[in-house]
């Protein structure tokens, strides 16, 4: 087995919670943060239900401490929060005391402060310092700045998957000893961008998502940001630092098959699944428990579904669930959020429910886990997939 | 440091990088601060049927992907890395605008589908069908880099791949016009060729696209990509240690240097960070500069690369590049270095092999 990259550190905001604590205990309690939109003004409110953060941007800028003239985009605040925490559970005070990066995954970057301010940056003035916000790479670093790091810095953006590419890129650098200690997650705020996008698409549903279901009508999004701090045994050895967990494979792999939707073999997920295995040293059986992308839209969890039949065999799935009805599709989060709630399950050794579960899909006879359980967990794989093809898989270990 | 050669490359600029055998020596002016790229015939390498459904950045991208794969002899690549400082901004700002014009309603898919950052990476996998490890970095003006970084590493993990690393970006009507307003574009037209020396706030924007093949050493190689480092933020002064401590990481001493190419883009504001350089520690190198013929964009310090290639290849430094009086025996190492705003900074070392 290999032994993976040493995580020492975590820091999570969504729906369900401001801090890992919250979120830990809004998955005990089964306390969804599914709700209707207040946050953001948007002619849709009625007609969807989504994963909010329920504080407005204000309320996220005297947390952080920012002048309103030196304030970030929602996507860079909440990133700051959940970056913050995982630094302090790590117990670093001195950021540079060893050769640090910084990764982040989004998709929206300042989407939110463009569609605000963007027909306005003609008369006034004030709102042009968010101009650059337009590219992705500046709400990443809003994050490093605020935290102190001027190296190594970037921003994956491969949609859905991307935080999970950035904790995976993470590990390799570190596995390389390009680097000593890299901070990875992702961020993503809601915006009116994407929920009109996947609104065209028709991939909303107008009530609680239902993962895995037959009679699932769609995804809720989420906004939430999530952060790992990855550190080198040296660094692990040296501090002796308490080590949360392990990232002990990772794989990347493209379904070459449509620009947004999944093909019908899950070819992209299971390329993914079992090269994740390999790096891993590990075999299909040696997995506890899946912790699903499973978005609810119908083309996802049938793809995902018939992918994960082909890596374990259909009669011998083992535990699994999709998080996604807590906290919504946090789009290019997802993957940071799911590592989280990965490394809570093995450190609780709980199962985190799939909600709102009711019919077993037609094409196969795969049954999410459905109540919170507890059960000895030392090996999680968890997936995240997004537009473009791209399909990615962690595994965690204890 | 690792075995990451340059096996293939291609580049389309605001100039005729494309036409095979030359080397800038046909050049075309611009005016005006905003500018487009110089178009190949795209229908030789792209489906009309296709090709209706693409935006600028996938146009682009599909077909330096496509020349730079032929360049090498590599049909399948076992990995693509794409790097976008902006993704794909037309299509994202006309569903922006539709989304606030028109309140939220009528508003059809494909925009959308085609606005995120990795469509190009994704497009270019579905014309290969390739399935391979697929990522797209958006670091501002280090998206290119940060791409060579990954390919590097993945090449040090396992020796034999061939990886496609490309840089795209694409220029927005009006989003690109809002770096007019914070100062990042010139308000007034120049001579693209007097930009290095303009002595005004701002630059000259435009677009292009490069794509590489990198992996093991073949009788295609045309550099070595020795090594590329990539820092977010630092002073003038901090970024000469950072060279100093590059050049020696590798070996070697300034004096090796046999030119550097600089990202010089006329912006009074930012470029001492270049003349801090080229008065110190650069003065006895050769100093070659590019954005007075193609301008700048995030991935515009690709073109340096595709430059680097281009005098290893021909022995030939085109005099419209040198801005200062040293001139090298021999292009053996070639060093460049590029920032915008100040924040994104790259440097990077390609050898002659």
């Amino acid at each position: 087995m290999n032994k993976g990259i040493a995580i020492t550190g975590m820091g999570i905001i969504s729906s369900i919670g401001n801090t890992v604590e919250e979120n830990l205990n809004a998955l005990k309690s089964v306390s969804p943060g599914i709700s209707r939109i207040e946050m953001l003004k948007t002619r849709h409110s009625d007609q969807i239900m989504v994963g909010e953060i329920k504080k407005t941007n204000n309320v996220l800028e005297e947390e952080l401490g920012l002048e309103p003239l030196h304030s970030f985009s929602r996507t860079a605040m909440i990133g700051t929060i959940a970056a913050k925490e995982a630094l302090q559970d790590a117990q670093i005070s001195d950021i540079n005391k060893y050769r640090t990066g910084f990764i982040s995954g989004t998709s929206v970057g300042g989407m939110d402060t463009t569609e605000k301010y963007y027909l306005g940056y003609n008369e006034i003035e004030d709102y042009r310092r968010f101009i650059q916000a337009q590219h992705a790479g500046f709400t990443t670093q809003s994050i490093s700045n605020y935290l102190g790091i001027h190296g190594y810095v970037s921003t994956i953006s491969t949609a859905c998957s991307s935080a999970a590419n950035a904790i995976m890129l993470g590990a390799r650098m570190i596995q390389a000893g390009k680097i000593d200690r890299m901070i990875v997650g992702g961020t993503d705020a809601l915006s009116k961008f994407t929920i009109n996008g996947f609104g065209t698409l028709m991939i909303l549903s107008d009530s609680e998502c239902t993962p895995f279901d037959d009679n699932r009508k769609g995804l809720n999004l989420g906004e939430a940001a999530a952060f790992l701090v990855l550190e080198s045994d040296a660094i692990v050895e040296k501090e002796n630092k308490k080590v949360l967990g392990r990232v002990a494979g990772w794989a990347n792999a493209n379904d070459a098959f449509h620009q947004t939707a999944s093909s019908s073999d899950g070819e992209g997920a299971y390329l993914a699944m079992n090269k994740a295995l390999k790096v891993a040293n590990m075999t299909a059986k040696d997995i506890d428990y899946v912790n699903a992308h499973g978005t609810a839209t119908p083309n996802n969890d049938l793809s995902e579904g018939v992918a994960m039949t082909r890596i374990f065999g259909e009669e011998n799935i083992p535990v699994f669930s999709s998080t996604k009805a807590f906290t919504g599709h946090t789009l290019a989060a997802a993957g940071s959020v799911e590592a989280v709630y990965s490394l809570l399950s093995l450190k609780e050794n709980l199962i985190f429910p799939n909600l709102n579960f009711k019919t077993k899909m037609k094409e196969f006879s795969l049954v999410p886990q459905t109540e919170l359980v507890a059960k000895e967990v030392k090996t999680i794989l968890s997936n995240s997939f997004g537009f473009g093809g791209n399909c990615s898989t962690l595994i965690f270990t204890k | 440091m690792s075995d990451c050669f340059i096996n293939g490359i291609a580049s389309i600029s605001a100039q005729p990088t494309t036409d095979p055998g030359t080397f800038l020596e046909e050049l075309i002016s611009y005016k005006e601060p905003i500018f487009r790229c110089h178009d190949p015939n795209y229908k030789d390498y792209i489906k009309p049927a296709a090709m209706r459904r693409m935006s600028k950045s996938v146009k682009m991208g599909v077909t330096t992907a496509s020349m730079a794969l032929k360049d090498s002899g590599v049909e399948m690549p076992d990995a693509i890395i794409t790097g976008t400082g902006m993704g794909c901004k037309q299509d994202s700002e006309k569903f922006l605008e539709n989304i606030l014009h028109n309140d939220e309603q009528f508003l059809t898919p494909t925009l959308f589908i085609q606005s995120t950052h990795n469509t190009v990476g994704g497009q270019v996998a579905l014309g290969l069908g390739c399935k391979a490890y697929n990522v797209t970095y958006v670091q501002g003006a280090a998206s290119f880099e940060t791409s060579v970084m990954d390919a590097q590493l993945m090449l040090s993990e396992e020796s034999g791949k061939n990886i496609l690393v490309g840089g795209i970006d694409e220029i927005a009507k009006n989003s690109t016009l809002l770096h007019k307003l914070d100062g990042q574009i010139k308000n007034d037209d120049i001579d693209l060729i007097d930009l290095l020396d303009s002595n005004t706030l701002g630059t000259v924007a435009s677009e292009g696209a490069t794509f590489m093949v990198l992996g093991a050493k073949t009788d295609k190689s045309l550099a070595n990509i020795v090594d590329v480092e990539t820092i977010s933020e630092a002073t003038p002064n901090e970024i000469k240690a950072d060279i100093e401590k590059f050049v020696f990481r590798q070996g070697l001493s300034l004096d090796d240097i046999d030119a550097v190419v600089l990202g010089n883009n006329g912006d009074v504001k930012y470029d001492n960070y270049y003349k801090n350089l080229q008065s110190s520690i650069f003065s006895n190198i050769e100093q070659l500069c590019y954005k007075h013929l193609i301008g700048d964009y995030y991935v515009a310090s690709s073109f340096g690369f595709w430059l680097a290639c281009k005098i290893f290849e021909t022995n030939q430094i085109p005099s419209v590049l040198k801005v200062n009086d040293v001139t090298a025996k021999n292009h053996n190492n070639v060093l460049l270095y590029n920032q915008y705003l100040g924040k994104n900074h790259s440097i990077a070392l390609l050898q002659r092999c």
